[in-house]
């Protein structure tokens, strides 16, 4: 059996790539990736977490993490394309009309 | 199944709202000429609500094999979250109007978000928590945008869910690493063996991860930079409600898990909480003080409110928890009344929200300037309106927990705040301006607004109104 710290340090990893990407990344889809990567590291967690201590919460957690993802890819795309129609661009440098 | 009847009952004002929501838009779905069915429904809805609230109050203890918390803390952050929508509501009846996004889906929206709010502060079981902070995260996404022309509207939808996004993955980290080192995702079992767990340096990550993802939702500094570009982009009474609503259920949340149950007071995270305060404090107040737009000056002074507040859970302790609740519904009143004026003053391109456009207000609608000094008084902390109490009650619990140098910070602080607070009423009152046309004030929104006045003065003069409720919270 493989050791629970393998997978801890994956998704460690996985977390901080996705963590890098959203603060270096200008392309708002990107970013989105990025942030959908954060979550399924935490996704790789609980399971790991849940098959080591034979608990099934971790399990039923990923359920909830997967559906609450799904919802806001759809409202994260849909925002997207409202700002795509506007100014048929999604860098979000190019987006700084708000600023002090 | 009668255990389940009972649970379903004591949570009935979670339930309530969102089989509202849904009723809102299957009316919305089923007509299309106007909306006075749903504006009517939701806010006699929201009422009936918050009587359910009123009504399960006594019945303090959890539902649903401890997943959520019902009556005392629950009931009483219900009914902060549903007057804020109501009065969310009232205001924006007549502004949806103006600016031109009159959907239906703007009032089931409003009433989701409520039920997220709710689930989010009263949930004891981690799940719950993370349940209701995204339906009230994603409802909040939509109503950030809502307007979707307006470049500006766009913007704040696309920054506000990029970063809320990216910190919903700092929470979800957090309690994986809690529930790693636990093996339960209940906030009370894990606050039974807390001493246990402070000495494991994953579970402390773990805390510090989900301390993160609530600095982000409560807009402390270093996790602020969306506050005042969302606030600004946003539709008025959007970010009216998102400063009130989600901000205060973020903060209910953060009680809660923090000092009601964890029990930080003490520890090493309570250090964070500390700087997280100051930070907060000195940057809200001074960056305010250089804002020209009143959206942008709110949001500000937003962030230099949720350093108050952090005073309080720095403190710890059943008297900080009664203070920063108090505080956040005096700063309800206070600022749904004062977006809400800035929204009557608002003209059709969303525009004309700069303090300059609040010059000679008074000469040209006498109580809406009476109101905003008020509501302008009252975030200053001046006595005897609603936010001095809260200011008070939070300065009192600092000092008896030894924080007495936080409690100097912040009294500094609001010495600050002073100046760009009474810049508005100096402006409305002793400057005029003779091209402004007078706005269109509808009866609902002048109603809204007299309640939020009413509530400020009379928590004010009466606290012990509400302390009465507070003295039995758990």
């Amino acid at each position: 059996m493989i050791p629970i710290h393998y997978y801890l340090i994956l998704s460690a990893v996985m977390f901080i790539t996705g963590v890098v990407g959203v603060l270096t990344r200008r392309n708002a889809i990107i970013i989105f990736m990025c942030i959908e990567l954060m979550l399924n590291s935490v996704n790789l967690t609980f399971v790991a977490f849940s098959s080591y201590l034979g608990n099934a919460t971790g399990q039923m957690f990923v359920f909830f993490v997967m559906a609450v993802a799904a919802a806001e890819a759809a409202v994260g795309l849909a925002i997207v394309i409202a700002l795509f129609r506007n100014k048929q661009t999604v860098n979000i440098n190019d987006v700084n009309i708000l600023k002090w | 199944m009668e255990q389940l009847l009972t649970d379903t009952w004591l949570t009935a004002p979670i339930g309530g709202t969102i089989l509202l929501s849904l009723i809102v838009i299957m009316i919305n779905a089923l007509k299309k000429d106007s909306l006075a069915a749903e504006y009517w429904v939701s806010l006699i809805g929201i009422a009936a609500n918050i009587v359910l609230a009123v009504v399960v109050f006594p019945d303090r203890g959890t539902a649903f094999s401890g997943m959520v918390m019902t009556g005392g803390y629950a009931s009483i952050t219900a009914i902060l979250f549903l007057t804020a929508a109501g009065l969310t509501i009232l205001l924006s009846r007549e502004y949806i109007e103006k600016i031109g996004v009159n959907f239906g889906e703007f009032y089931h929206l409003i009433l989701l978000a409520t039920t997220g709010m709710m689930t989010f502060s009263a949930g004891t079981d981690l799940v719950v928590t993370f349940i209701g902070l995204e339906l009230m995260s994603i409802s909040l996404y939509v109503l950030a945008g809502i307007s979707r022309r307006h470049h500006k509207g766009n913007e704040a939808a696309l920054k506000y869910f990029l970063l809320g996004a990216f910190a919903s993955g700092f929470f979800l980290y957090g309690i994986a690493l809690i529930y790693g080192m636990t093996s339960t995702t209940n906030i009370l079992e894990i606050a039974q063996n807390m001493q246990a767990y402070m000495s494991e340096p994953l579970f402390l990550t773990g805390v510090g991860l989900l301390l993160v993802g609530f600095a982000f939702k409560v807009g402390a500094v270093p996790f602020h930079m969306w506050v005042p570009d969302v606030y600004e982009g946003s539709p008025t009474m959007v970010s009216a409600f998102m400063s009130t609503g989600a901000k205060a259920s973020a903060f209910t949340a953060f009680l809660l898990i923090f000092t009601a149950t964890f029990d930080i007071a003490g520890t090493q995270i309570n250090t964070v909480l500390a700087i997280l305060a100051v930070a907060s404090m000195v940057i809200g107040n001074v960056v305010a003080l250089s804002q020209n737009n009143i959206k942008r000056m709110l949001a500000y002074s937003s962030i230099a409110h949720a350093g108050y507040m952090l005073i309080g859970l720095t403190a710890g302790g059943m008297m900080s928890i009664t203070g920063v609740l108090f505080y956040l519904i005096s700063y309800m009143f206070t600022n749904i009344g004062a977006f809400g004026i800035a929204a009557i003053i608002e003209n059709k391109e969303q525009g004309g929200t700069e303090i300059d456009n609040f010059r000679g207000l008074y000469y040209r609608h006498p109580a809406l300037a009476v109101m905003m000094s008020i509501f302008m008084f009252s975030l200053v902390g001046l006595p005897p309106l609603a936010g001095f109490f809260g200011k008070y009650y939070i300065f009192v619990a600092a000092i008896e927990n030894g924080y007495t140098w936080l409690t100097i910070i912040g009294v500094i602080t609001s010495m600050i705040s002073v100046y760009y607070y009474l810049r508005v009423v100096v402006v409305m009152f002793f400057q005029t301006d003779e091209e402004a046309e007078k706005s269109s004030l509808a009866s609902s929104s002048v109603f809204a607004l007299l309640l939020s006045a009413a509530g400020v003065l009379l928590i004010g003069v009466f606290p012990s109104m509400v302390l009465d409720w507070m003295s039995r919270l758990f």
